[in-house]
């Protein structure tokens, strides 16, 4: 009796530990962050692009690499969810049959496991063999590769949820696969695809390896899909490998900036997947 | 003629047959129940009579169900008209991941049903069972009509149909799993019926109903039969008693005793069938 006393709350502190542990490293990041950062950022440092001999410590903002970096990220997130969508509803026994899907899940889960710079460089190869510069559509690309196993196998965890009696159900009132799964399984599912895609948003916007080759970097604000574009990552490295101290706490500046913005795009998925789930059935 | 009919109906999963030579005539416009002990292959007959068998794997069916006249395992049937004509009622009641409205409009909207149709469909319903049958404290002429009259028509009358329209007439646009279970169920046959249906089938309806909403359930039922020819599984032999016109018993997969409900239940010809009914087995 004791023993298993004993045993029930070591476990327990193992638990808490393990709690407190993942909050430590998140409070620490923050912090360090902040403390680092948050003296040099300023509102010029948002809306402003670089100036000239802006690497050196002089005046100018990182506009370029936020616009560039929400750019990358919701193209990528668009592109992933669009050709995700159908993969994650294929993969449903009424198309696919189990052998097949089980193949599928497999390769994605070797393409989820590949490192970023693989596709970067990937994706480079696909560029220079088809007469492609460094371009925000490239980095799109890259991106979107890197996204998409997150993408399709989130969403497919939430649609194998969902009830077979429910899909019966649609199947009963005479609906076809298509109609059941669109006007059912997809409703069901949107909470989850909303979670997924913002997993993949998340990966993708902090991603460095990817789009160094294949959206390159530029002090400018891309004009149209074919020019090269800065991005948050790519300018937190820049700047934190300058050997000047101002520069590298604009680095930190800029990591916040990012920490912001993958906060605020979980908040509002979050909210906005409450109002969605309404209707869901558990 | 008999709606539905079968003969020499074989249904085996794998290797292992569940159904062996059923042959049987359902009457029209009357309550048939089957019965049986759990794992008879009660289901596997209802589910058959809409082909929802068709969505499990390593399934055969061997043998003939003929519905109005035609084989539905015919290759050339249409599984999606027979669906239509044929509604289904599941054990536990699922609704639609959508408003309480929308799960009433859903299978009109999908086999494309509206303005003329509609009216016609409701009308011929309502030569059997008027509205004004289906208020017992007298039908409140509806204000609100909105953009489509008929449509909103159809759903108060399928709701009335269901004995649930009181309970939720103030609440048409919530989502529907905020209702009962009980009131779910009803919502479901209301659902079932909207699709225009000659025949209901309904596997052990209130089997996770409190003894109330079952009540309401199998009052709903009696009423209905007017119109439908309604086939209920169930495993509750007090249930079968109250609503049953017509019998039919199962045991084992092999269909042993079919006849009108007093006859079954106060002369059953087979011993199996005394010792169902007298409770020796269960």
């Amino acid at each position: 009796m004791k023993k298993r006393k004993a045993e029930e709350t070591v476990f327990k502190l193992l638990m808490i530990a393990s709690i407190t542990l993942i909050l430590c490293i998140l409070a620490g990041v923050l912090t360090v962050i902040v403390i680092k950062g948050a003296s040099s950022l300023t509102l010029a440092m948002l809306i402003q692009t670089p100036e000239g001999g802006y690497y050196l410590g002089k005046g100018g903002g990182i506009a370029n690499a936020i616009i560039g970096s929400f750019y990358l990220a919701f193209g990528a997130s668009l592109l992933s969810l669009l050709f995700g969508l159908p993969v994650a509803f294929a993969l449903q026994k009424e198309y696919l049959s189990p052998r097949l899907a089980h193949l599928t899940r497999l390769s994605l889960d070797i393409l989820w496991g590949i490192p970023s710079i693989v596709y970067g460089a990937f994706g480079f190869i696909i560029m220079v063999y088809l007469g492609l510069r460094a371009s925000l559509l490239g980095g799109i690309i890259a991106l979107a590769l890197l996204m998409l196993p997150i993408t399709i196998r989130s969403i497919e965890e939430v649609i194998r949820m969902t009830p077979p009696e429910l899909k019966e159900i649609s199947y009963a009132l005479g609906t076809t696969r298509i109609e059941t799964t669109l006007s059912v399984v997809l409703r069901q599912a949107i909470p989850g695809i909303m979670t997924g895609v913002l997993l993949a948003f998340g990966r993708g916007i902090g991603d460095a390896a990817s789009i160094l080759f294949t959206a390159g970097y530029t002090d400018y604000i891309p004009r149209s899909l074919f020019d090269p574009v800065a991005s948050l990552p790519l300018a937190i490295f820049f700047q934190v490998a300058t050997p000047i101290p101002e520069v590298q706490q604009r680095a930190y500046a800029s990591a916040f900036v990012l920490l912001v913005i993958v906060f605020l795009v979980s908040l509002i998925s979050r909210l906005l997947s409450r109002r969605f789930s309404r209707h869901m059935v558990r | 003629m008999p709606h539905i009919s079968l003969s020499n109906l074989t249904i085996s999963y794998g290797n292992q047959k569940v159904l062996q030579n059923i042959t049987v005539d359902i009457p029209n416009n009357e309550i048939t129940t089957i019965i049986g002990p759990s794992g008879c292959g009660k289901t596997t007959l209802l589910k058959s009579l809409n082909r929802l068998v068709d969505l499990y794997e390593e399934i055969h069916v061997q043998g003939e169900v003929r519905i109005d006249g035609a084989n539905i395992y015919d290759p050339k049937a249409d599984v999606l008209a027979l669906r239509k004509k044929v509604g289904f009622l599941s054990q536990k009641p699922y609704p639609l991941p959508m408003s309480i409205r929308d799960n009433i409009t859903f299978g009109p909207r999908i086999h494309e049903m509206n303005g003329k149709n509609l009216l016609c469909q409701i009308q011929k319903l309502e030569k059997h069972i008027p509205i004004d049958s289906l208020c017992p404290n007298g039908r409140q002429k509806e204000t609100k009509l909105g953009k489509n009259p008929e449509m909103a028509y159809l759903v108060e009358y399928y709701l009335r149909l269901a004995g649930l329209w009181d309970e939720v007439r103030e609440r048409l646009d919530a989502p529907a799993t905020q209702l009962s279970i009980g009131q779910q169920q009803r919502l479901a046959l209301a659902r079932a019926l909207a699709v225009e249906p000659e025949v209901v089938l309904a596997d052990e309806p209130t089997s996770a109903l409190d003894p109330i909403s079952a009540q309401l359930i199998e009052k709903q039922f009696k009423i209905l039969k007017n119109y439908y020819t309604i086939v209920v599984v169930t495993h509750i032999l007090r249930q079968a008693r109250r609503i049953a016109d017509y019998v039919i018993f199962f045991y084992l997969g092999e269909l042993v005793e079919h006849g009108p409900a007093e006859q079954v239940f106060s002369a059953p010809r087979d011993p199996r069938t005394r010792a169902y009914i007298s409770g020796e087995i269960s």
